[in-house]
């Protein structure tokens, strides 16, 4: 192989002028924060502008229809209940996708280990006798956290030992779970003393469930549990060694080979997070929401915390702005429907319309750098 | 046929390529022959379109042309055979055959046409291939080969090969040569750019030598030797002058015997490598890239497993441990290509400045980064290494390739390393940067460590080495002292002659 002068090689003689340490770290915490705000912000004004002019062709006024989206999810105190309540799950999956994307691994299995979090809750929720809510609640946490991370452990043991695609086994896992699911419910775990028994598994003891926090309203404490992990997630990505060795790992694999990590084993355990917090999600869901495990207990969050994580940079903390958004969207988009008639589909359209605006704008300030 | 007449180009200020008149006749083979870096695959680039000279005119068949993509170039028949193909893998061997070409039947392929030719061609050539195989089960060499007449039926009249041997086997650069010969039977020209010079010697009509961006002679092959080849190709000035004490070498820091490596494809890629290295002493490996460096230091650092052999550093056994733990042991790795092999780009610099050391204290103590301790270390090393940036939260990819590289090298010596293993250390960097890396190698080894240098620059090996190593195809020649050093003798050996008996 020749080596070529290229470009690349070429060393810039100028540099900037030494300034004040700390003038430096405010301008670059601030400035890049507000700008990489910004891009996302812009990303969602185009998503809604295309939006409004697919709305307009079918009759209806976007205005009307974006006013309603509003009322519905942030005019009441019942729809901004509604929207923390929808948020909390997108926030855990959110920020297992975040860990998972930054260390390289694709976890598209959200859902999957959202059923199985369910499945690990409710079975400490149901069959554990009574006890102190303190110590019910955190086993079953922890149950959540480690059936999910289990679930999320077989593609990850698959890629590290055999190179398998996790994309693909995590998107056929999520089949697997879900009919799983289908399975207890109506079998093993049914509810039978029931007077008209349906696919649904018994109540969880009352020592089992998330208390309501805020009276005359639906937030649970997983509400608050969601924020402490994203804080617990930043501090890992952020504070520790382990997060920076996903994060090398996942920016390049060849360097951080170089610096002594084990890059295969860094996927693994990234994923393994990513799937006990999507796993915590599940047990938020029973534990504070449902109070049974049931058919279709996720309406598509584990596609839907994909868009949370990249419209938040992957950055745990934006994660929690970014889930209370599109919690928003899916409360107001049911009031939209009844309001003005647009379908609540539309909501999709919008939220792959925001995916796609904050990819390109990615994919072009990449090309931009290298080019 | 073709003529060059006073190309030049600039890359910010290098000179790749100054004033360079080439020429090339019908119906010859002409061997286009240099170092790493000389310039050729630039001047080639120029030909084919992919850059524009900043001077210079090019003549071809008489009138005066200007090439600005390769399209126009293939246009006008001139086509490249790069080094790494451009044929599609999954596609059968026809498919790639008409590729870019307008088929007789449109909407439909002519497959059966294609296939047709393809035969008559590879009677003619004596070459064996079956149309409908896909051309990811083809060797190397018949992947080539496809790929030449594909350029052929593209009606090329011109065919440059940049380095085409570099991938092939001895059998298959036998079955090129016989293609390149029957081409030039047909009258058509081969503009053949290599470093090899039994190559030159054995395919070519006449040879152009490139140095340093400059034509040191355009010479008819029957007229010269390899010998006289190779002292044209590595002759030269002395660029820096280091005031050096002579070695004092002490105990014995790694020893390597007989490592062997192998390729996915069995392909050994380290043949039995064995050396020493004593502390406060630099052993030089030159050697053009590509013929086991990478592979070497990666075994030594604990990155590329090794199939037989055995590595000591400090009499301990080191050749089964992880990379983690061979830099453990007082390792320090220098690659080449630091922004792919050594730094993280998005990563500040202050993380950057404790990879490889990011789980000891005083980094991290439970697992928890101290972020005071971190900066501290970083400011140490910005200031001690005058790495210009505006401060230690700024991210690495914003560093220039001579800063990136004070890092990396800063980073490494830092942790006191008993051997320091460098792999074309100055690659890319400007003068002064350069300067700066030589300078600290040299205290380095004053102070007592060992040095490995691996690089393809000749004079940088000259410059700082105690002794000297050639690296060919995988093996290491006889280690020579430095001051013994016959720079033809190198030159010869690099390009693959055989080391004189002595």
């Amino acid at each position: 192989m020749s080596k070529e002068i290229g470009d690349d090689d070429i060393v810039e003689a100028s540099n900037p002028p030494l300034k004040k340490w700390t003038s430096y770290i405010v301008d670059s915490l601030v400035v890049r924060d507000i700008k990489e705000l910004g891009s996302g912000l812009l990303a969602l004004i185009v998503a809604l502008l295309v939006m409004a002019v697919m709305i307009s062709a079918a009759k209806i006024n976007p205005l009307e229809a974006y006013l309603a989206l509003v009322k519905g999810s942030l005019g009441s105190l019942n729809g901004i209940s509604e929207t923390l309540v929808r948020a909390t799950p997108l926030i855990f999956i959110g920020l297992g996708i975040a860990i998972a994307f930054r260390g390289g691994m694709w976890n598209i299995g959200g859902d999957g280990q959202l059923y199985l979090g369910a499945l690990g809750a409710t079975i400490v929720g149901v069959y554990l006798p009574p006890m102190p809510p303190v110590i019910h609640i955190t086993i079953e946490l922890l149950s959540g956290f480690i059936f999910g991370a289990l679930w999320a452990a077989i593609p990850a043991y698959l890629k590290m030992r055999r190179g398998t695609n996790e994309i693909v086994v995590t998107i056929m896992l999520n089949y697997i779970a879900e009919f799983l699911i289908s399975y207890l419910v109506a079998g093993p775990m049914k509810d039978n003393t029931r007077l008209i028994p349906v696919p649904e598994s018994r109540q969880i003891a009352a020592s089992a469930v998330l208390p309501i926090f805020i009276p005359h309203t639906q937030i649970h404490a997983g509400f608050l549990i969601a924020i402490a992990a994203a804080f617990v997630v930043w501090l890992i990505i952020e504070r520790t060694v382990l997060g920076y060795e996903i994060k090398a790992g996942g920016e390049n694999a060849e360097a951080a080979r170089y610096g002594g990590i084990n890059v295969l084993r860094m996927g693994f355990v990234a994923m393994v997070i990513s799937g006990g917090l999507a796993g915590i999600a599940g047990m938020s869901e029973v534990a504070g929401v449902h109070y049974y495990l049931m058919d279709g207990i996720t309406p598509g969050y584990g596609f839907l915390a994909i868009a949370v994580a990249l419209f938040a940079g992957l950055n745990p903390l934006g994660v929690v702005l970014s889930a209370l958004f599109f919690g928003a969207l899916m409360v107001g988009a049911e009031s939209m429907q009844s309001a003005v008639g647009v379908p609540v589909a539309t909501i999709y359209l919008l939220e792959g319309l925001v995916i796609i605006f904050v990819l390109a704008r990615r994919v072009l300030s990449r090309h931009r750098r290298s080019g | 046929m073709l003529r060059m007449s006073g190309i030049s180009k600039k890359f910010a200020g290098v000179v790749a390529n100054d004033h360079i008149d080439f020429e090339i006749k019908e119906g010859e083979v002409h061997s286009l022959l240099g170092e790493n870096g000389s310039g050729k695959s630039t001047l080639m680039k120029i030909l084919y379109g992919i850059y524009r000279a900043d001077e210079g005119r090019l003549f071809w068949k008489g009138e005066e042309i200007r090439i600005q993509s390769p399209n126009d170039a293939i246009a006008r028949g001139i086509a490249m055979v790069h080094q790494h193909l451009t044929l599609i893998p999954i596609f059968s061997v026809a498919e790639n055959f008409i590729l870019g070409r307008r088929s007789p039947r449109e909407p439909f392929l002519d497959m059966q046409a294609a296939a047709a030719v393809m035969e008559k061609l590879s009677q003619e050539f004596d070459i064996s291939i079956d149309p409908w195989a896909r051309v990811s089960q083809l060797d190397a060499g018949t992947q080539q080969w496809l790929e030449i007449i594909r350029a052929l039926s593209w009606g090329a009249d011109l065919l440059i090969l940049d380095e085409p041997t570099s991938l092939l086997t001895p059998q298959e650069t036998e079955r090129l040569f016989h293609t390149i010969d029957l081409l030039a039977k047909r009258g058509k020209s081969v503009c053949f750019v290599t470093h090899k010079l039994n190559e030159t010697m054995r395919i070519c009509n006449r040879v152009t030598v490139l140095r340093r961006g400059k034509v040191v002679g355009t010479v008819d092959v029957c007229d010269t030797g390899e010998r006289e080849l190779a002292r044209m190709m590595v002759g030269r000035d002395i660029q820096f002058h280091i005031d050096r004490p002579p070695a004092k070498p002490k105990n014995v820091v790694l020893k390597v015997d007989r490592v062997q490596v192998n390729a996915k494809d069995k392909r050994p890629v380290l043949k039995g490598v064995s050396l020493e290295i004593r502390e406060g002493e630099i052993l030089g490996i030159a050697g053009v890239t590509g013929n086991g460096q990478t592979e070497l230091a990666r075994a030594l650092t604990g990155l590329q497993p090794i199939d037989s052999g055995n590595i000591w550093i400090s009499d301990e056994k080191t050749s089964r441990l992880l990379p983690k733990q061979v830099a453990q042991k007082g390792v320090a790795y220098i690659p080449d290509q630091p922004w792919q092999k050594a730094a993280l780009a998005n990563f500040s610099l202050e993380q950057n400045s404790i990879l490889r050391v990011h789980w000891q204290e005083p980094f991290a103590k439970w697992g928890v980064f101290r972020p005071s301790e971190i900066s501290r270390h970083a400011r140490s090393l910005i200031e001690n290494y005058d790495i210009r940036t505006p401060h230690g939260q700024m991210l690495a990819k914003n560093l220039s390739g001579g800063n990136l590289q004070k890092l990396v090298l800063a980073r490494e010596l830092s942790r006191n390393p008993k051997l320091i293993i460098a792999v074309n250390p100055t690659a890319g960097l400007d003068v002064g940067a350069k300067e700066f890396v030589y300078k600290t190698l040299l205290e380095e080894r004053n102070k007592g460590r060992a040095i490995l240098l691996i690089s393809a620059d000749l004079d940088e090996v000259i410059e700082l080495s105690d002794r000297i190593a050639v690296i060919y195809a995988g093996g290491i020649s006889r280690i020579i002292s430095a001051d013994k050093v016959d720079l033809e003798e190198l030159g010869f050996m690099m390009a693959g002659g055989k080391q004189k008996k002595s």
